[in-house]
């Protein structure tokens, strides 16, 4: 099964964290990944740039409206994901609970879904 | 790169001799696999323009011994360095056919994962390439590439011999193997339309991996049912998807799109197999898929022998799918409340109370009850569950159709 790793973060708190710390979430991260990698289990990942940064795009009766900053007022904002294949769930919960993101503020572990069905 | 594909079975067809051939002669499975990749990338590039060889399969061996020893000299050098002794095992007098057989069972090593051993599989018996096997599985060649070169690690690590295990084991190997040829079959047939529709290679490939198993035990009655199974299922794979990507229920598939080619095989497979021999899973499934196949429309469908095989296949290899497809033979011979309440049974089985088929089998069946209200939670549960959009849509699809009916009183 593949699934969706969503980080979430303050960044409220994360600007207030010592920056060794910072730098210790950054190190688990990256090692996180090399294992992910050598076990052939990722498949991909990236930050996502501040919140500020974003551009919430709505149509409304064929009409565009592009407005800045996020639609949703949250103290707690998608920082990033991660993307990968697992034999079981339990491995899955695994690298989520592993993840330095869930210790600060919380991890979202979600399956994809696929183009593949049976007929029933 | 394009390989000519009269080129391309060829080499698939030869990958697990010479790389058998190597393995027993020299030990050293990782090793050999990537000598036999150098091998088979060297025919692709040379052989279209300098023509095929006389004798493919000992150009293939003698190319991929090269690069062996290449491979071993740097080796042994390297550990002559580290002052290290390698002994390898020389190897017995094997013929080639079991050279393929226990390459099969090295590549389904118990210490490997299901992935695993299906990514090395479908290399190094298959003849795949990484990028194809990538491409069937979704995921980037990079992580593919890891998977098989991790599963090599670890057979290395498992000190697994290339050598076939001893009678009393070997039944339960061929299991194993079987169940890997399963699952690439139902990776393949799994996928519906549009971009995923390049997976019925796998299909294709299951169906020949497991023929080519058929030729090296003509008399395991299991090796026969599961090409059967395969063969009567795949017969369905036209008629089972709309060309937007939809699925289509068996009860309502155009019967006329079912191949018959592929069935006539399949019903002969398991009708000789289970006059002759102890009854075994797949064959069941494939004798189950033979009564569906032989209806000519849902509604003459032989219902009553189709529970009678699945009561012995509860009995044989029983486990929760089969529990929910006996429900829906019960149902149609003894009413939708017989099949409700095996289900029922269900209910606290931790490896299928959350799964979206329990719900999806128990929404028909309240339909079919006339309990439309209750069908139509199930069906939106079932749907909330899935997590393949096929599914989602055509059990959507069934909830909004009852919509309208939901608020007629139920039957009693």
């Amino acid at each position: 099964m593949k699934y969706m790793l969503l980080i979430y973060q303050n960044p409220a708190n994360w600007d207030a964290l010592p920056e060794d710390e910072r730098n210790a979430v950054f190190q688990e991260v990256d090692a996180l990944v090399a294992e992910l990698t050598e076990r052939g289990e990722f498949i991909g990942g990236d930050g996502l740039a501040d919140h500020s940064q974003t551009k919430t795009v709505r149509v409304r009766d064929g009409v565009p409206a592009v407005t800045d900053g996020p639609f949703v007022e949250a103290k707690e904002h998608l920082v990033g994901y991660t993307l990968f294949q697992t034999d079981t769930e339990e491995r899955a919960l695994e690298i989520a609970k592993g993840w330095p993101d869930a210790r600060h503020w919380a991890v979202e572990l979600r399956p994809l879904m696929g183009a593949s069905g049976t007929e029933m | 790169m394009t390989i000519d594909p009269a080129h391309e079975d060829l080499l698939r067809r030869l990958t697990p001799q010479v790389l058998g051939a190597l393995v027993h002669r020299y030990g050293q499975f990782d090793a050999c696999e990537d000598a036999v990749q150098e091998a088979l990338l060297a025919a692709a590039v040379q052989w279209p323009d300098a023509g095929v060889p006389d004798h493919p399969r000992a150009w293939l061996l003698t190319v991929a011994t090269r690069r062996l020893t290449d491979e071993v000299r740097a080796e042994q050098f390297r550990r002559r360095r580290e002052d290290a002794v390698a002994a390898e095992p020389p190897p017995g007098p094997v013929a080639d056919d079991d050279d393929t057989l226990a390459l099969l069972f090295l590549c389904c090593h118990p210490a490997l994962s299901p992935a695993s051993q299906v990514a090395l599989t479908l290399r190094a018996v298959g003849g795949l390439t990484t990028a194809q096997i990538a491409h069937a599985f979704l995921v980037p060649e990079a992580t593919m590439a890891q998977r098989i070169s991790r599963a090599k690690q670890r057979i290395r690590a498992a000190g697994a011999s290339f050598e076939l295990p001893p009678d009393s084991e070997r039944a339960e190997q061929l299991g194993v193997v079987l169940h890997v040829l399963y699952l690439i079959f139902n990776e393949g047939y799994s996928a519906t339309a549009g971009p995923d529709l390049q997976r019925v290679e796998l299909t294709r490939e299951a169906i020949r991996l497991t023929r080519a198993v058929r030729a090296l035990r003509p008399d395991d009655a299991e090796v026969a049912g599961l090409l059967a199974l395969m063969l009567l299922t795949d017969a369905r794979r036209v008629a089972r998807t709309t060309p937007d990507g939809r699925l289509v229920p068996l009860a309502e598939q155009d019967r006329s799109l079912w191949d018959r080619t592929e069935i006539g095989e399949g019903v002969a497979l398991v009708t000789d197999t289970l006059a002759h021999a102890p009854v075994g899973p797949y064959q069941l499934q494939a004798a189950i898929a033979a009564v569906h196949a032989e209806a000519p429309s849902a509604e003459e469908t032989d219902w009553p022998q189709i529970l009678a095989l699945y009561r012995l296949l509860e009995r044989v290899g029983s486990n929760p799918m089969v529990t929910l497809n006996h429900a829906v033979a019960l149902a149609m011979v003894q009413g939708p409340r017989a099949g409700l309440e095996l289900l029922a049974t269900l209910d606290g089985d931790p490896r299928v109370a959350e799964h979206h088929r329990l719900e999806a089998v128990r929404a028909h069946l309240l339909e079919l009850a006339g309990d439309h209200a209750a069908a139509l939670g199930a069906y939106r549960k079932a749907a909330r569950r899935s997590t393949s959009i096929p599914e989602r849509r055509h059990l959507e699809a069934r909830a909004a159709r009852l919509e309208p009916l939901k608020d007629e009183p139920a039957p009693g």
